[in-house]
């Protein structure tokens, strides 16, 4: 990755133009030619440094639901659990993390409801308390990494 | 707003990605048989209703070397959490910030703030930085630093509902 693609990546977090040609006048603001911007916007994709090329929705305003939770889970049970948690599609990012509350997942789910019904199949499967700590409130963050 | 069954078919196919190619809502639209004016209007109809949150370029942070995450969690008095949240949330290295429930005296806290860093020693410079500007240094907190990620993935669709995209909520 050199500076032009640092840029594309800095800039390009911040919003795309929803118009006809929207590579040009992105292009245009970044100072690179349409066919520029396209070729290295699919080395970055290539790469994997790039995720995806699109759009993030408000979970909540879908209509879905998200929550945090996580598990103590026993230092030697520790592979079988986070196999049983990823096992379940709700499950959209699990973490390790340093603490006796040692596993951290987000659950993404089409209905607020269906939250519960996991959390309890989870505790189910796992015979764990799983500790929910949905949002109360969400302070406003500039989400962006500079490349 | 009413989202309809266009509307949700877009959104299905639009979170696979945005075509690289350049007349990419063009594209999108010939998959689902709307033009791309419309396409456009619906998008656009879209975005201000709030449904999409962003548009562009989604980074996996571990490609760019950010290789440290903290999370760092704190106990503040409910009545000066919207303030601290507020203070905490305005600094550039804070990725998210939330308040969520307390578990009883084993999880006493109430403010979360994610802080991606390249190491943990910068991770770690920031979080002093943050806490001497907010004046958090009197509130007990702790620090949980990732150790390994196990699942990340990206946007969900199931069943023709609602569309879900996690984005950053835990790592």
């Amino acid at each position: 990755m050199d500076e032009i693609d640092c840029k594309i990546i800095n800039i390009l977090q911040n919003g795309f133009p929803v118009c006809a040609a929207p590579y040009r006048q992105a292009a245009a603001q970044l100072g690179l030619t349409e066919q520029e911007l396209i070729a290295r916007l699919k080395a970055l994709l290539d790469s994997g440094a790039l995720t995806r090329f699109g759009p993030l929705y408000n979970a909540e305003r879908m209509g879905g639901a998200l929550t945090l939770a996580a598990v103590k889970a026993p230092e030697d049970r520790f592979d079988e659990i986070a196999g049983i948690i990823n096992s379940f599609p709700e499950a959209a990012h699990n973490y390790a993390r340093s603490h006796e509350l040692n596993m951290w997942f987000v659950l993404a789910t089409e209905t607020p409801g269906q939250i519960l019904q996991t959390i309890t199949a989870i505790e189910q499967q796992t015979g764990l308390t799983v500790y929910n700590m949905p949002k109360i409130k969400e302070y406003f963050v500039n989400l962006k990494l500079e490349a | 707003m009413i989202v309809d069954v266009k509307d949700r078919q877009l959104l299905e196919a639009f979170q696979q990605g945005l075509a690289i190619s350049p007349r990419p809502y063009a594209d999108l639209g010939n998959r689902l048989g709307l033009s791309e004016n419309e396409v456009i209007e619906r998008l656009d109809r879209l975005k201000q209703a709030g449904l999409i949150k962003r548009l562009g370029v989604i980074v996996r942070h571990r490609k760019l070397g950010y290789r440290a995450n903290a999370m760092v969690v704190w106990d503040i008095p409910d009545e000066q959490a919207r303030e601290f949240g507020r203070r905490i949330s305005s600094f550039e290295f804070v990725t998210l910030c939330y308040r969520r429930p307390r578990h009883g005296a084993g999880w006493p806290y109430n403010l979360y703030c994610m802080i991606h860093g390249k190491n943990r020693e910068t991770v770690l410079e920031q979080l002093s930085v943050l806490e001497q500007a907010c004046k958090l240094s009197g509130f007990k907190r702790e620090i949980l630093f990732s150790r390994r990620c196990f699942k990340q993935r990206g946007a969900i669709y199931q069943n023709a509902a609602p569309l879900i995209q996690p984005a950053l909520a835990n790592g």
